[in-house]
């Protein structure tokens, strides 16, 4: 489903991608942790085409075609859904008017009819119980004014909505007390499926206790520099992440 | 405007001190400017709300400045003023043998500007004086620069900081006729420096003056500075001040304007930030009674990106008082992100009071964060009523609001022993209300 | 994202102005230039009375006296008033005796416009005087209106039909001497539409005048006089379009709004005069004064307004609460794009006791345009428990563009609570990214934004117009974000 191969990119002069390699297949839960300013929150940004940041280099396939030569619109539609990590405002678009317009423009996209009002509700109301989130909510204006739980709840929201292939979690945990970890997390594990994957970009470990990853990787300056399953997860909490770093450097030193 | 007044103005102007080199060649520019210009009329629409051509008459005298001894200025002397230098203007000379210069040489240099502009420092005098003209471009700005002869020079030398503050006594006789008085000074804040300015306007007498001041200041990088202006002047006096500010390095200026009598008291403030991440903060408080008008207007000019500026002005206006606010803020095409914040309020607590206020945001970039409010309305009944209900009398209970109310401007004075000073005026004048009220 | 969202504002502002094309027919016009001839000529055309003559030949003698404003924060250079032609009608039969007799040119006209002329196919509940150049073509719905006494006609026909309620209340709210513009309408004037709603009867329409400006050379000069006796509403809507001409046109307009005790009108405008090309050459000078007043207790007047034509927009709609307990609002969105300049906003004065005024106002700029709010809120000395409230927002995109806010707010009376808030901010490229992760293209995440930016204002527009409106803002803007 997803292919990446040596990706590299960086901001203005900086490299901060240097080389990412891996691959996802679905029905996958990949989690990337790593500490502040390995490069977590570029690679999701990249990977959903936020400007900011220039491919230098490498190569991502998405459901077999060139992901980087794609709009955002088009990433998105064709299923690559991005949870920001820090949701935007927009005054004066109600929540359930702008998923009503994403959702058909992405089946626009797959040569769908849209969804008519009766429809739409319905699986807006289905779904809504997923995240436990209130219809009073969706009425409001896009984020504006929701806590932090109710923004990261609104993205999961609008996830289950758009039914995307690969969904990343770009540090969806972070700021979130444990009441609402456990709902944004059990929403997550509902729309687990066979063709579908995720991706979750995470400081710690506390989500991965309720999303159970299938893969973990660590992130340490632009590359991924170990891989395992869910116990190097719970092995980086015990031992904090300078226990990578010590490790690498030691072995950088070897290499010299 | 007669011709006599002109006439008189202009053989006063021919007599004063720096009528050599290039500080000649300013004034009487300025002066050519005032001749052209004339008095702004309330046609003039930075002028609608402030009368000042009736200021004009041909009685006004323009002071001796020996009138004064050093006993009456005690009265008015700021808090801990034996540790400050203090300067003093009398009916707008700059007045050495009254002042007191408590700096060493190497912090502060302290000259007439008529000195200044043909010593060590005419480069600087040069590069800065008038540069406030631009923002006001009318002739009661050139009239004041005409003036400059008799003005003063202060420079903060670099890398100094000190607690001392430095207190400027501007103080117009009004005991022998109505005077006219026009202080103005250049007032340099090297780099790397950490200064505390306050100027202090007030009356000797209750006859009729008239004081038109400029003072141009001028912040370099990394400086902090805090200026504080207290305009306490008498009940016929009349007021028009210009503080210029300009930042020309990354700094932090702090300002903050108290205004609490006098007739027409019209306050200008500058604030031209030239440089990225430039941060200012400007205060304002005007406690009226009687048929004062204070107008403030304030310019913020965001000349580069990443400059952030706060404003916060407040009028309390009992009686017939009148309160303006206008407010600018300018940003240019090139100041992106910036941030400005701007808001007045108002309380109107006389039958006959009136508030009047024009906020103005003038934007050519556009990633920026602009944002202006102003309310006009009375003191908060629901507080009053819990106030009373709590058993405090009707009077205490508005003192105590109207003294909350104004405390958000008297905190912003850093330096605490005049925050207290100020506060103490500011108490006094709201038990007067609450006696009055009675 | 840079670069892409500057092509489609390149094709976006290149894209065409719908509605200039031009009609052709013969008219009768006027002669170049003004004199007290033609003011005479005019006058003389629409076989007035002696005493409107006279009313616009005092008018026209004050307008010589005056100056033209300069304060506005707007740019053009001078204006010819003796390069323009005053009087333009398009050469038909006078007065046709009914709907089936206009002109099928000008018929074919409106309906390029979507105004439909023919009653059966109108919009729902929706009665139109149609203005062409200096005329009124035709006026739809006339009689069953009348069933209820209610007058909807043109000036021109009131003049003649009504002169006792003409002659009681024109100028009687905009005085022919309150400015430049007042005066040189009040002296022209050939046309426009008048509304009588007698005391008690709620119209039960939309009652809405088009204007076309046709003609080349010509100015256009209407008057809009609506009066609503005691007790009575009336929902109003103009709407405006003029072809693609290198010259500027000038349109210099009166409306006056008489509302009597308990009386509602709502006047909505949808302004979308030729704002000039993307090189700022030609377009519409837009000078109009339009006001209203609350002369009776518990009497309300709404204004709303749409601008996203003409390429100077200069206009004030006002309301003067001058009786005790009366409501004044103002709502606006104006959009500038290329070279348009707009200075725009609101008078509120604030007579009666216990008046309320609420003002929102949202100004979006683009391309290199000017968008000024200028906007005044009076409260007298004897206005016990005035209350306003003014919002007053901008949005900017692209950099070359500028907004600017003059409210001037002056309380002469402690009882009186005035709050105003302004925000400037531009369309966050944050915004844009969000709305693209969502599979939303950046064109509709900005005709989504402007629409939620401007919600609270095309929330007030009669439901038949708003969706139109909503599509002529995404048109004046889309993709123009930078």
């Amino acid at each position: 489903m997803l292919n990446i191969q040596d990706l590299r990119a960086g901001i203005e002069e900086m490299e901060i991608l240097r080389g990412i390699i891996l691959q996802i297949r679905p029905g996958e839960v990949h989690a990337i942790m790593g500490p502040n300013g390995s490069g977590k929150s570029t690679l999701a940004s990249v990977l959903a085409g936020r400007s900011d940041f220039e491919v230098t280099g490498g190569s991502v396939e998405f459901m077999g075609k060139n992901l980087l030569e794609m709009s955002p619109e088009d990433r998105a539609r064709e299923g690559l859904f991005l949870a920001f990590q820090y949701p935007v405002e927009i005054p004066g678009v109600s929540t359930t008017n702008f998923i009503k317009t994403a959702v058909n423009e992405v089946r626009k996209h797959r040569g769908e009819e849209p969804l008519d009002a009766v429809a739409f509700l319905k699986l807006m109301k289905e779904r809504m119980k997923l995240v436990q989130i209130d219809q009073s909510l969706l009425s409001r204006s896009l984020n504006e004014g929701f806590s932090g739980g109710e923004k990261k709840r609104n993205e999961i929201f609008q996830m289950a909505m758009l039914e995307p292939k690969l969904a990343i979690l770009d540090e969806t945990d972070s700021g979130l007390d444990i009441d609402a970890l456990r709902i944004v997390a059990n929403g997550v594990n509902q729309c687990r499926g066979k063709d579908n994957a995720f991706l979750i970009v995470t400081h710690y470990q506390r989500l991965l206790e309720y999303i159970e990853p299938d893969y973990v990787h660590i992130l340490y300056k632009g590359r991924i520099v170990r891989s395992g399953t869910k116990e190097l997860a719970l092995e980086l909490e015990e031992k904090g992440y300078d226990f990578i770093k010590t490790e690498l450097e030691t072995a950088d030193q070897a290499q010299q | 405007m007669s011709q006599t007044i002109i006439d008189k103005i202009t053989e006063q102007q021919s007599n004063l001190p720096g009528r050599e080199g290039f500080l000649a060649e300013f004034t009487d520019r300025s002066m050519a400017e005032f001749r052209r210009l004339g008095i702004p009329a309330v046609k003039h629409e930075e002028w609608r709300y402030t009368r000042v051509s009736g200021l004009f008459r041909l009685e006004m005298g323009f002071g001796t400045g020996t009138s004064v001894t050093a006993a009456d200025i005690d009265a008015h002397r700021l808090p801990d003023h034996e540790e400050a230098t203090e300067l003093v203007f009398i009916d707008g000379r700059f007045a050495p043998a009254l002042s007191n210069i408590r700096h060493n040489e190497k912090e502060l240099v302290v000259m007439p500007l008529s000195d200044a502009a043909t010593g060590e420092h005419a480069d600087k005098i040069r590069a800065h004086l008038g540069h406030s003209a631009a923002y006001h471009p009318d002739g009661i700005q050139a009239l004041n620069a005409a003036f400059a002869g008799i003005g003063l020079f202060v420079m903060v030398r670099k890398g100094f900081a000190t607690e001392k503050p430095i207190y400027i006594y501007c103080i117009a006789d009004s005991r022998t006729g109505y005077v006219f008085a026009q202080p103005r000074t250049l007032f340099l804040v090297e780099a790397a420096t950490q200064v505390m300015v306050a100027e202090h306007y007030v009356t000797l007498g209750s006859g009729e003056s008239f004081t038109n001041e400029v003072f141009e200041l001028c912040a370099e990088q990394d400086a902090v500075v805090e200026y504080v202006k207290i305009q306490d002047e008498g009940p016929m006096a009349s007021h028009v001040g210009t503080t210029h500010v300009r930042q020309t390095g990354r700094c932090l200026t702090n300002a903050v304007t108290i205004s609490l009598s006098g007739r027409m008291v019209r306050n200008n403030l500058n604030m031209v930030m030239e440089v990225e991440h430039g941060e200012s903060h400007m205060h304002g408080l005007s406690l009226l009674n009687g048929e004062t008008l204070v107008d403030n207007h304030t310019i913020v000019d965001n000349m580069q990106p990443h400059c952030q500026s706060n404003e916060l002005y407040k009028a309390v206006l009992d009686e017939a008082s009148t309160g303006v606010f206008n407010g600018k803020i300018f940003v240019r095409k090139d100041a992106q992100k910036t941030n400005a914040y701007q808001s007045n309020k108002n309380i109107l607590i006389g039958e006959k009071a009136s508030a009047n206020t024009k906020p103005q945001l003038e934007i050519f970039a556009d990633d920026v964060k602009c944002s202006h409010g102003c309310t006009v309305g009375r003191l908060d009944e629901e507080a009053m009523f819990y106030l009373r209900a709590r058993g405090l009398g009707e009077a205490s209970a508005r003192a105590l609001l109207l003294h909350a109310f104004a405390a958000d401007i008297l905190d912003r004075i850093g330096h605490e022993p005049l925050r207290r000073y100020v506060d103490r005026l500011v108490s006094q004048r709201l038990a007067y209300d609450i006696h009055n009220g009675q | 994202m840079y670069e892409e969202n500057d092509d489609i504002l390149q094709q976006v502002t290149t894209s065409e102005y719908k509605y200039g094309f031009v009609t052709q027919i013969e008219s009768d016009d006027a002669p170049k230039g003004l004199s007290e001839d033609i003011v005479r000529f005019i006058s003389g055309k629409k076989n007035e009375p002696e005493w409107l003559l006279e009313w616009r030949l005092k008018a026209y003698r004050h307008w010589l006296t005056m100056e033209e404003p300069t304060w506005p924060n707007v740019d053009y250079p001078p204006i010819n008033y003796q390069d323009i032609i005053y009087y333009s009608a398009p050469k038909q039969k006078l007065a046709p005796n009914s709907l089936d007799e206009i002109d099928p040119e000008l018929r074919r006209t409106f309906e390029k416009l979507g105004i439909s002329l023919q009653e059966q196919k109108r919009l729902t509940g929706v009665a139109v005087d149609a203005v062409i150049d200096s005329v009124s073509v035709a006026t739809t719905f006339k009689d069953e209106l009348a069933k209820q006494g209610i007058i909807f006609c043109s000036m021109s026909e009131a003049v003649q039909e009504h002169p006792e309620l003409i002659r009681k209340y024109i100028g009687s709210v905009v005085p022919t001497t309150d400015n430049y513009f007042t005066a040189l309408n009040s002296a022209v004037f050939s046309d426009g539409s008048f509304c009588y709603i007698p005391a008690g009867v709620r119209c039960p329409m939309e009652l809405s005048t088009y204007f076309r400006i046709n003609a080349a050379n010509t100015g256009q000069f209407e008057r809009t006089l609506i009066v609503a006796e005691a007790g009575s509403y009336v929902s109003y809507l103009e709407g405006c379009t003029a072809p693609m001409r290198d010259e500027n046109q000038l349109h210099a307009a009166v409306v006056e709004i008489f509302a009597g005790e308990k009386a509602e009108v709502k006047y909505s405008t949808v302004q979308n005069w030729y704002p000039g090309d993307k090189e700022g050459k030609g377009g519409i000078y837009n000078f109009v004064t339009k006001r209203g007043l609350c002369q009776g207790d518990h009497s309300k007047i709404s204004w709303t307004q749409v601008e996203t034509g003409s390429s100077i927009t200069w206009k004030y709609p006002s309301v003067i609460l001058k009786g005790d307990h009366s409501i004044g609002e103002f709502y606006s969105v104006a959009v500038t794009n290329n070279f348009q300049q707009a200075d725009t906003g609101t008078k509120m004065i604030h007579l009666g006791s216990h008046t309320r005024s609420r003002i929102v106002s949202k100004g979006i700029s683009a391309g290199r345009s000017n968008n000024s709010y200028r906007g005044l809120v009076q409260v007298a000395r004897k206005a016990d428990h005035a209350r306003n409230f003014s919002q007053c927002d901008s949005l900017l995109l692209g950099d070359k563009c500028g907004a600017h806010t003059f409210p001037y707010i002056e309380v002469k009376n402690p009882t009186g609570i005035v709050e105003h808030e302004a925000t400037t901010s531009k369309i966050g490229e944050d915004q844009i990214f969000y709305c693209n992760q969502r599979g939303v293209d950046t064109e509709s995440a900005v005709a989504l934004i402007i629409n939620g930016f401007a919600k609270e204002v095309m929330n007030q527009l009669p439901m038949e117009f708003a969706v139109e409106a909503q599509k002529l803002l995404a048109i004046s803007l889309e993709g123009s974000v930078g």
